[in-house]
Parts: C-alpha cells; sequence; structure tokens
C-alpha cells in the first residue's frame, strides 16, 4: 500500500492581464485569479491517482490555502484523491523556499513513500518546489519525470530530457519527484461529479509554521518585456533578406 | 461496481427520464431512419438506432467502450424524421454523451472546451473581464449593466464566440449598431454574462450547463427589463427551454425575431441596396430545434436588391454547420475519423444556388464556412455574412 | 571566498549541450562586472576531452565512476563539496533536466541563495529572470555570498562561449559518493514515430501559400538546413500534403517553438490561436495587411517562392 502525497501549488492565471504593483518590485495580485499549476501539477495528481489505481495505495492532495484550493482539492477527489488538506498561512507573498519547508513540516508526519509535484510553475523565482521539498525533507529527487512504476521496493522513472530522449532512474523509497507529465493526459472529471465530490469529502485545514522566506533574491524591479503590435519588416533582396534572417536564427539561438 | 457498471444498470431509465417524453423511446421501430439521416450516421459504429437495439438487448457497456458517438453534432436531424418521435437528439443521444463523460471517455479537445467553461465561464478559455470589449468605439456606447445601473427595455445575451471570436465581433458589432439606428434600449451583462451552457449541456456535461445556467441566472435576477434577445441560437434554445425547468424564465426572442417584428422601421432605414443573390443557412438550434424559419427571410427580402435563393436542404431540413452538440470543440477528432467536414457540404451546396452571400445567423458559422470557402473550389467569390451584417450595411451603420 | 563565476557544463552521452556555452558567454559577462575568473566545472568519468572548446580560464574536472552521466543525487554531492569549499561568487546552471534537479537541492542543503530563469546579466552584475510564461521580468542583485543561478537561453549565442583554444584543466577532489539513492538504469531511444510537433524548438510553417504538394519539399529542404520540422495550417492538411499530426490550429495542435517561421500563412484566428505562445514569430507573405503580421516580431513582404530556395542556401552557407 503505497501512501502518495501530491503538493498542488496555486499559481496567478496568466489569462487575466498582468500588471505590477506600485512598489514596481512584484506583481499587482489583487484581482488574480489562483489556479492549479496546471501544466505540471495536474499531472502529479493524475500520476498518483494512476500509481493508486495500478498498485493500490492513498493519495493525499496537500495545497496552500489560497482562493481556488478547495476547487483543486474537490476536483481532485472527485478523480480519486482520498485525503485533502489545505495548510493555512499567508501565502499569496510566499517564494518557494517558504514553501518548502512549511509544507516539509507537514508531509514529514505523513510518512508518505512518494511525493509527487509539478516539475515546474511560471512564477518560480527561486527554483521549484520540488527539489525544494525533497531536500527540506532530505529525501532524493528526480525532476522531469514522465513515468513512475514501483518495482522491487525502488522506483523506476523515466526522466525526459531535450529531443525526446528518456533515462530510466532507479531510486530509493521514499522519494520526491518533479512531473513533467502524467503517463496518460489528467482526466476530465463530470462537474456533476466535483459537486458530489464536495457534499462526500472534506478538507482538512492545517495550519504552516511561520514563513521562512530565506533563500530568494530580492527583486528590485519587474517590466513588461516590449510587445510588438506590428512585426518589424526587414527589407530588401532575397539574398539580403535571407542574410538577415539567418543573422536573426543565430542571435534566437538557433544556428 | 465500477462506473460502467453503474453506467450500464441505470442508462435506459436515465433516458426515459431525461426528457418529457423520453418513454417514447419504447415505441422505436427500428426503421433506421435517425441513423440514415444522422450527417455522420455511417461512421458511427452505433448510430441512434443501433445503439437503441443495443439497449434492449442490455448491451449499451459495448456502447461506452466506442467513441464514434462524438460524431454527433446534436443537429435533431434523426429527432426530426423519426415516425415514432422519439426524442433522439435531447434523449438518448444527449444521455449517451452524459455516460461517456462519466466514464471518462472524452476526446481531448472537448475537454478543453468544458474546462475552459467552467474556469472562465466560457469554451475559449478567454478572460470573463474582457466578455464585453467587443463593445470598444460604439456609439452610443454600449449599457453594461453592472455600470449602467438603471432598467433597460432589452437585456442583449450576446453568448460565448459572438463576445471573443474575432471574426464573430464584427458581425456583434453590427448588430449593436442596427440597434442602436433603431433606438433600442438595451443593455449587455458584460463580465456577469456566462456561457449559457447549451452545447456543454448537449455534449454530456449537464452539470456544468447547470452551473452556468444558476450564474447566468443570479445576473439576469439582479436587473430590470422587459425581455432578453440573442444573437446566439444556443443560447436561444437553453434560455427557451432548458432555463424554464431551473427557475429561470423571461420573455425571449432571437434577435432575427426581434428585427422582423420592427421590418417596417428598419425598411426606411435601408438606404443602400446590396445586389447580390443571397443564400440563407438555417442554424439547427434556430430553426429545426425551435421553428424560427421566417423571420430571417424577411429580414433578408427587406434588403433592396438582396435576391434569395434556397439551398437543396432548407428550412427543418437544413444541413449542420457541424458546430453543434461539442462539434465545435471537436474539430480535430471529426476531421481525424472523417476526413471531411461538414461545413464543406453546406458551402458546396450554397456554391450551387449561384449564391455570392451566404447569410447566416449563428455565432458558431461565419468562421466555419468561411474556413470552409477557403478550400473550396468555386467558394472565392462566396462571402459569409451574418443578417446583422448585412443590414448594418445596407442601413450604413 | 572567490569572485570567480562556477559554470555547471551539462552533457549527456558524450555531448556538451548548448546551454553550456550559453552559460559561459553569461558567465563572461558577470565574470567582468565581478572582476573575477570563468570556471567551467565539468563532471564526469575519462570525459576530460569533453573540455577543449569552453570559452573558460580554467576547468575544473571532477572524474568518477557514478559522474559519467548526469544523476541528481550524485552531481549534487559532489557539486555541494565543492561550492562550500571554493565558495565561488556564483554558479551557473541550465534550467533545464540536468540543472533543475540540482541547483534548488542545493540551495536548501547549502543555505545559498538561488535565482531561476535567468536570461541575462546587466553590467552592474544585476540578474534579470524571465517569469509568468515569458510576460514578465523580473530585475535584483546577484545575491550574495554564492548565487546559485539557473539560467534559460536567449540572452546570449552559445558561441561566444566557445573557444578555439582549450583552457587549462584541473582536477578536483570527489567526494565518497556513496549509498546513492538515484542511479542510472538506462536511456530509452526515442521513438521513431512521426514528431511531436508541440514539442519541438523550430518550425517551419507552411500555409496556402505553398500552392501545391511539391512544394512541400522547399519548406523540407529549408527544415533540414536549419534543424526544424517542417507544420502547416489547415489548407495544407486537407489537401494530404502533410499529414494530420503536422497541423497547427483550431483543430490541430497548439506549438510553443522558440521559433515560428511562417511561409505564406495569413493568420486566420484559428490559426492564431495556436502559435501565440511561439517566443518569436517570423512571417513570410505577399501581404502587407496580413493579419499574421500583427502577431509576428518580424516580417518579409515576399513570395516565398522568391525567398526559400535562397534562405535555405544561406542557412547551408552560415553552418
Amino acid at each position: 500500500m503505497m501512501n502518495i502525497v501530491v503538493l498542488a501549488k496555486l499559481v496567478p492565471d496568466l489569462v487575466e492581464e498582468l500588471t505590477i504593483d506600485a512598489s514596481g518590485a512584484a506583481l499587482d495580485l489583487t484581482f488574480a485569479r489562483w489556479i492549479i499549476n496546471e501544466l505540471f501539477d495536474d499531472h502529479a495528481i493524475e500520476q498518483g491517482i494512476l500509481l493508486k489505481e495500478r498498485s493500490g495505495g492513498t493519495v493525499t492532495v496537500i495545497a496552500p490555502d489560497l482562493e481556488g484550493a478547495d476547487d483543486v482539492l474537490f476536483t481532485a477527489a472527485a478523480k480519486g484523491a482520498d485525503r485533502l488538506i489545505k495548510v493555512r498561512s499567508d501565502f499569496s507573498a510566499a517564494n518557494n523556499h517558504a514553501v518548502a519547508r512549511a509544507f516539509s513540516a507537514i508531509i514529514k508526519g505523513f510518512q508518505p513513500d512518494l511525493i509527487l509535484t509539478g516539475v515546474q510553475a511560471h512564477n518560480d523565482l527561486d527554483g521549484s518546489a520540488g527539489p525544494l521539498l525533497a531536500e527540506s525533507l532530505g529525501l532524493p529527487y528526480v525532476g522531469y519525470v514522465s513515468g513512475v512504476a514501483l518495482a522491487d521496493g525502488k522506483f523506476m522513472v523515466k526522466k525526459e530530457y531535450p529531443g525526446g530522449l528518456i533515462a530510466e532512474m532507479e531510486v530509493t523509497l521514499p522519494a520526491v519527484f518533479g512531473i513533467q507529465a502524467a503517463e496518460q493526459p489528467p482526466r476530465y472529471v463530470a462537474v456533476s461529479k466535483v459537486r458530489q465530490a464536495m457534499k462526500t469529502s472534506s478538507i482538512e485545514e492545517m495550519d504552516a509554521s511561520d514563513l521562512d522566506l530565506s533563500g530568494a533574491p530580492e527583486i528590485e524591479r519587474m517590466f513588461q518585456p516590449e510587445a510588438a503590435a506590428h512585426a518589424e519588416m526587414l527589407e530588401g533582396t532575397p539574398e539580403e533578406v535571407s542574410a538577415k534572417l539567418v543573422a536573426l536564427f543565430k542571435e534566437l539561438g538557433v544556428l | 461496481m465500477n462506473a460502467t457498471e453503474v453506467a450500464e444498470r441505470s442508462f435506459e431509465a436515465k433516458v426515459l427520464e431525461a426528457v418529457p417524453d423520453g418513454e417514447r423511446l419504447r415505441l422505436c421501430l427500428e426503421c433506421g431512419n435517425c441513423s440514415g439521416i444522422c450527417p455522420f450516421g455511417y461512421l458511427m459504429l452505433y448510430p441512434p438506432s443501433r445503439m437503441i437495439a443495443m439497449m434492449r438487448a442490455d448491451r449499451i457497456n459495448k456502447v461506452l467502450e466506442t467513441d464514434t458517438i462524438w460524431m454527433c453534432v446534436s443537429c435533431y436531424a434523426c429527432t426530426a424524421v423519426c415516425p415514432s418521435k422519439i426524442p433522439v437528439t435531447p434523449g438518448l443521444m444527449t444521455s449517451i454523451k452524459e455516460e461517456l463523460l462519466l466514464v471518462g471517455n472524452v476526446p481531448a479537445e472537448l475537454q478543453n472546451a468544458l474546462a475552459n467553461s467552467q474556469r472562465y465561464g466560457n469554451p475559449l478559455g478567454e478572460s470573463p473581464r474582457k466578455r464585453a470589449d467587443w463593445t470598444m468605439g460604439i456609439q452610443p456606447e454600449v449599457k453594461v449593466m453592472a455600470k449602467h445601473k438603471q432598467p433597460v427595455d432589452v437585456l442583449w445575451f450576446v453568448g460565448d464566440y459572438a463576445s471573443y471570436h474575432p471574426r464573430v465581433q464584427s458581425a456583434t458589432k453590427a448588430l449593436a449598431r442596427v440597434l442602436n439606428a433603431l433606438g433600442v434600449d438595451f443593455g449587455i451583462l458584460g463580465a456577469e454574462e456566462n456561457s449559457d451552457g447549451d452545447s456543454q449541456r448537449l455534449a454530456g456535461e449537464r452539470g456544468l450547463f447547470e452551473m452556468l445556467a444558476e450564474k447566468n441566472g443570479r445576473a439576469f435576477s439582479k436587473y430590470q427589463f422587459n425581455k432578453i434577445i440573442t444573437s446566439d441560437p444556443h443560447a436561444y434554445n437553453a434560455l427557451k427551454n432548458e432555463y424554464p425547468a431551473l427557475g429561470i424564465s423571461y420573455p425571449l426572442q432571437h434577435y432575427t425575431e426581434f428585427l422582423a417584428e420592427r421590418i417596417d422601421q428598419i425598411k426606411l432605414l435601408l438606404k443602400r441596396q446590396i445586389s447580390a443573390r443571397v443564400t440563407y443557412h438555417d442554424p439547427c438550434y434556430l430553426g429545426r430545434a425551435n421553428g424560427v424559419f421566417d423571420p430571417p427571410r424577411e429580414l433578408l427580402c427587406a434588403i433592396p436588391g438582396v435576391e434569395l435563393a434556397e439551398m437543396t436542404h432548407n428550412h427543418s431540413n437544413s444541413l449542420c454547420c457541424g458546430g453543434g452538440g461539442g462539434g465545435m470543440w471537436l474539430d480535430g477528432f471529426q476531421w481525424e475519423k472523417a476526413h471531411v467536414r461538414l461545413s464543406d457540404w453546406r458551402v458546396r451546396e450554397a456554391i450551387n444556388t449561384g449564391a455570392e452571400v451566404l447569410a447566416v445567423a449563428c455565432p458558431y458559422e461565419p468562421p466555419r464556412f468561411e474556413d470552409a470557402a477557403k478550400t473550396m473550389p468555386g467558394a472565392d467569390k462566396l462571402k459569409v455574412r451574418d443578417i446583422a451584417e448585412l443590414l448594418a450595411e445596407a442601413m450604413d451603420v | 571566498m572567490s569572485q570567480d563565476i562556477y559554470v555547471v557544463i551539462e552533457h549527456l552521452r558524450g555531448q556538451v549541450a548548448d546551454i553550456s556555452y550559453t552559460m559561459l558567454a553569461a558567465a563572461r559577462e558577470l565574470s567582468r562586472a565581478t572582476s573575477g575568473k570563468v570556471i567551467a566545472v565539468l563532471l564526469g568519468h575519462n570525459a576530460k576531452n569533453l573540455a577543449r572548446d569552453f570559452a573558460a580560464d580554467q576547468v575544473l574536472y571532477l572524474d568518477h565512476a557514478s559522474l559519467a552521466e548526469f544523476t541528481s543525487d550524485a552531481y549534487q554531492k559532489a557539486l555541494a563539496e565543492l561550492i562550500s569549499k571554493d565558495q565561488p561568487r556564483a554558479v551557473l546552471f541550465g534550467n533545464t533536466s540536468i540543472g533543475a534537479d540540482v541547483a534548488s537541492v542545493l540551495s536548501m542543503r547549502l543555505g545559498l541563495p538561488l535565482v531561476n530563469s535567468c536570461r541575462s546579466f546587466t553590467s552592474e552584475a544585476k540578474f534579470i529572470s524571465q517569469i509568468c510564461g515569458g510576460k514578465i521580468m523580473a530585475e535584483g542583485e546577484l545575491p550574495s555570498p554564492t548565487a546559485l543561478v539557473t539560467m534559460v537561453p536567449g540572452g546570449y549565442q552559445p558561441d561566444q562561449g566557445k573557444s578555439v583554444e582549450s583552457p587549462p584543466v584541473t582536477e578536483s577532489a570527489v567526494p565518497a559518493l556513496e549509498a546513492l539513492r538515484v542511479t542510472l538504469s538506462k536511456y530509452i531511444e526515442p521513438e521513431s514515430a512521426d514528431v511531436d510537433i508541440s514539442k519541438e524548438p523550430l518550425l517551419i510553417a507552411v500555409g496556402r501559400g505553398i500552392q501545391n504538394k511539391d512544394n512541400i519539399e522547399l519548406a523540407d529542404a529549408l527544415a533540414q538546413a536549419i534543424g526544424g520540422v517542417v507544420c502547416a495550417s489547415r489548407p495544407v492538411i486537407d489537401q494530404g500534403w502533410l499529414p494530420t499530426s503536422r497541423l497547427v490550429g483550431k483543430s490541430g495542435k497548439h506549438v510553443k517553438p522558440k521559433i515560428y517561421f511562417a511561409m505564406g500563412i495569413s493568420g486566420a484566428p484559428e490559426h492564431v490561436e495556436a502559435i501565440t505562445q511561439s517566443d518569436t514569430i517570423i512571417a513570410v507573405n505577399t501581404d502587407p495587411r496580413a493579419p499574421i503580421f500583427n502577431v509576428a516580431k518580424y516580417g518579409v513582404e515576399m513570395d516565398i517562392f522568391e525567398l526559400v530556395e535562397t534562405l535555405t542556401e544561406t542557412v547551408k552557407q552560415a553552418k
């Protein structure tokens, strides 16, 4: 019976326009919509549930108490998660070092065999949560994982490298993996099932110890890279344009 | 007991309860008309008549293992021809899609649209805050109810594609200008408007539909207005036939009905000729499902210079554009299976009428038909125009 | 404590990854501001020869059988010891499957600050990181005492990190790498099935402007020369000129390459919605008002047939 814990992070939704606050050094999150880090943490939840379905065990999903956390947790329950935990603290201004320390203190108590989280998030300014959490717990970490299996008391994980090359790594238990992609795309759960989960499952709330923010760089200013409203036109003969394009390819690092 | 078994045990009961005349399912003659008229029936492993046979044989679980039901575009063609008057589309096909959704047999593209509808209130995944962005530059300004805070005569339920899709926005703006020219006192919900949810419901997501309907219902109840008009036949269908059961009921018109009532006033404003042969595509959810055939044609015929030509399939026999019942979010899936698009078929019929303009009245259609026309031989001169766009042009507004 | 900039070289199966050279170029810029040296750190086994073209003042080489190929545990142990001992001003890692497995762990283990997703450094030794899918840049002082930094490509050319002269190589002590919790079992080669265009970094996209099937070869030749993959908008796929797996658009795949090179694509919304996450869009079209130019960063108003063969030749010569 594998004891699986999934850390589901929430990130500001990039569908909304991002603005920088009055300090000029942080995002204005007043109107942010917090959603699951869907490209990766959604896959971590799916991978956890796939493992449970294949090998038995329990899946605990743990998320920071931000607006939107209940949705994430109940959706996970509708997919098959057994235990839902919301960790209370002021996470909107926290960094990943603080999140990792706060969550490791709680997760340690669960004595998990396996901890999954998304390999990265778009607001990882001080490193990604997975390896930070692994080290806080003193556990081994492998990231960019796209497959996990348990064999002979060890994990066999598939780790992705560029160009489609995959390394199969053998890892001792317990371990933390940063999920790049679940073995199959995250399943869709009907709203009716989520609504049912809201009635049949409950969210446990736990308090985080004081957030220790050390380890992150100090930001002096944030800015938006200039967006081209219209393409910069390259003029000239085919030969001249080709030369300009080749220079551009080099500048962009593809030649 | 796994989900498939749950589904199997209760499926017939669910269909019988799904719609008021669900029990007519028992009257199936196995004539096969439904499967024959279905535009994708030839690709479905279990088209409607075979599905009913499987249900009678207590083997519906076999059906749930297949994915060709996702070819169904909820166009009501089967329902219209059934001699036993079985509610095939709203009862059988919608229920089976609900079962497929519960067992997780859902193409990824569709999942995406459903997830977007949950999170953003629109299947396109656009920011709800930008729902009224299309109104920029329209004069007099389009009233957004939350800001206007006064009663209006008409609440315009704009709809998803009409609000967000860059091509369809031009039709939306045209309608706003036409309403302004007529002096209509209207407002919109803007960010408070959610997807009507009808296509999501027909794609099997009943729970999502109810969630969206409740949100719209709450928004309606905040404001004072005399009636709702909508540009979207899918919203029209939801508001007319589905919302009342959830306790959300208001006088409702499609914009073509609303304008046709003002035809005399409109005629005085139509100062420009549009000399063209025009053919009109009946949207499934305006025509076949809800019987609105004449108002769009009256409006077209009122435009000086317009010569209306009917396609082979017209009125209740109209062909689907392929966007209904979730088809709008299954383009890739359906293309893989069929290597043909329903919009191609429709555009070919339009070309055969010799028309220069294919007139439409549903926001799903301009992008679908224009896309089909791109590669269709002989379609280079065919223009796809919403009726509102033609009216605005003829009014010179 | 030194002002040196360490660069952790990334390599797999005897191939040094481009990001290593990008980092060497970044380190050179940073070292000017800190007045330190650029030190390439190479971990491997019988791999000293990999160091021949590093634009570095020195190479520290750590040799151990357990470092032959990358594994997180062994790299973390070896580098933790080295960094604690040498205390350089900064250590650069790739924000990659290799570097990201190591940098965060070392930050927590050694209590050193970490800057993630750094794209470039300013002449005052400030870092500029890109976050929020490239929509926001964040700038700050390089943290002290030793800054661990993961780098993304784009700020420097890999070529600037290459040198014709081999730098001096010094062997550095490797701690006992025992009781490793992560070990490499084997490599699995990529499947030879058709490419996944949503994962390709360089896409040559063709639209209706390509006119006929035979012309796909022109696009293919360019793609081969530059190391990219050909994909297409719907009219091309509809004609059966390319498989559906190459379709970009509403009914096809959404892509996010570094470069999306659009040839003869007008830029209908159905297509554009699927390419907006590309880092850089370059468009070639005869129509100056084609909407593709509103989303492209660079544009060329030209018939693709006038350009494509010349461009292919120019690319070949430049390699």
